[in-house]
């Protein structure tokens, strides 16, 4: 098995489906992954080849200069094989959140950021009221921000409005592996939005991932569900599947569901 | 680097001790760092990589050397 099988989504390339397109940058791939929490770097580079995804995110943090150890994560991950976004993870204030995006754009890399906010400790959830605010400073700065929120249809509006050019809800709490507790507003979400929607955390299992992307959305994003997965990789492999089916079934079309059996086979023609 | 003085700066949220006269630059080298796998920050400026040679390092000074690691 090599891993430019695994890259290539045929779907795209057999007209099944569209690359995904964020502010002009196209992606086959509509699965987007976290590079945090692997056990190893060597697992981590496996699963993300597995994942198919060509997207990644990355944290900015402090060089810990008592260490020789190399931590840096473009060590181990090729920068020309992916496309690094990096994140405003840990950041609780706008302030500071805008202080990590440039950071991160100094690194030379691109103009995206995913913005993240937390407002809560506890639950990791937004503050959708700095996250509103630093993303129309950075969208004026020039950033490409791609903002992580909640599931609230408003904020998402808010978010587009000030700039944005994905707008991130959660499908449940980071690393909590809920899956999507609220389809219902993550549909109101897309249907409203002219940006990509991309749902962003709580993932747990390939059948979540399944059920984010039958929502309609423009791709998923998951970093702890694969990281803590017992097998990264085979989940990787699983996710990338997931992902795939989920939008091939969005865009097919589901049939009507009912409460009552229809048969598959003739009624007419039995014998007596 | 005509002397070997000593001055305070805090590096990454530690004081130390470092040789009076060195820039960004010649700081970065001598803890062993890649200038260009790192972004600089000092005091509270973001510097541009291809200018480090212009910022000399002083006395009091603060300096954040920050690089991408694992995330989500």
């Amino acid at each position: 098995m090599t891993t430019t099988d695994l890259r290539a989504t045929p779907e795209v390339s057999q007209g099944l489906d569209n690359p995904l397109e964020i502010a002009g940058v196209t992606f086959t791939s509509r699965l987007i992954v976290g590079t945090g929490k692997y056990t190893t770097n060597q697992i981590m580079v496996d699963a993300i080849r597995a994942s198919g995804a060509e997207m990644v995110t990355v944290a900015v943090r402090r060089v810990d200069l008592d260490r020789t150890q190399e931590e840096a994560i473009l060590h181990h991950l090729n920068p020309q094989e992916f496309f690094l976004l990096a994140n405003t993870a840990g950041c609780y204030t706008a302030e500071d959140a805008i202080r990590y995006a440039r950071l991160a754009r100094a690194a030379g890399f691109n103009e995206f950021v995913k913005l993240e906010v937390i407002g809560d400790d506890e639950t990791l959830l937004p503050d959708v009221q700095a996250t509103v605010e630093a993303a129309r400073t950075l969208s004026d700065e020039g950033f490409k921000v791609m903002a992580y929120t909640n599931d609230d249809l408003v904020t998402a509006l808010r978010l587009e409005e000030a700039g944005c050019v994905a707008v991130m809800p959660l499908a449940s709490p980071i690393g909590s592996g809920l899956g999507v507790v609220n389809p219902y507003f993550i549909r109101e979400i897309k249907r409203r939005l002219e940006v990509p929607v991309i749902v962003d955390a709580g993932v747990g299992t390939a059948s979540d991932a399944c059920v984010t992307m039958e929502q309609g959305v423009d791709g998923v994003l998951m970093n702890t569900a694969l990281a803590a997965a017992e097998d990264p990789v085979r989940m990787a492999h699983a996710m990338r599947c997931a992902t795939i089916a989920g939008r091939l079934a969005f865009l097919a079309g589901r049939m009507t569901s009912r409460e009552i059996a229809v048969p598959s086979s003739p009624r007419v023609g039995m014998l007596d | 680097m005509n002397s070997t003085k000593r001055i305070q700066v805090r590096l990454n949220g530690k004081d130390r001790d470092v040789t009076s006269g060195h820039t960004v630059q010649s700081l970065l080298e001598a803890i062993e760092l890649n200038p260009l796998a790192v972004v600089v920050e000092l005091n509270r400026e973001i510097l541009d990589r291809n200018r480090y040679s212009d910022f000399d390092i002083r006395e009091g000074d603060t300096i954040e050397v920050v690089h991408f690691v694992g995330g989500g």
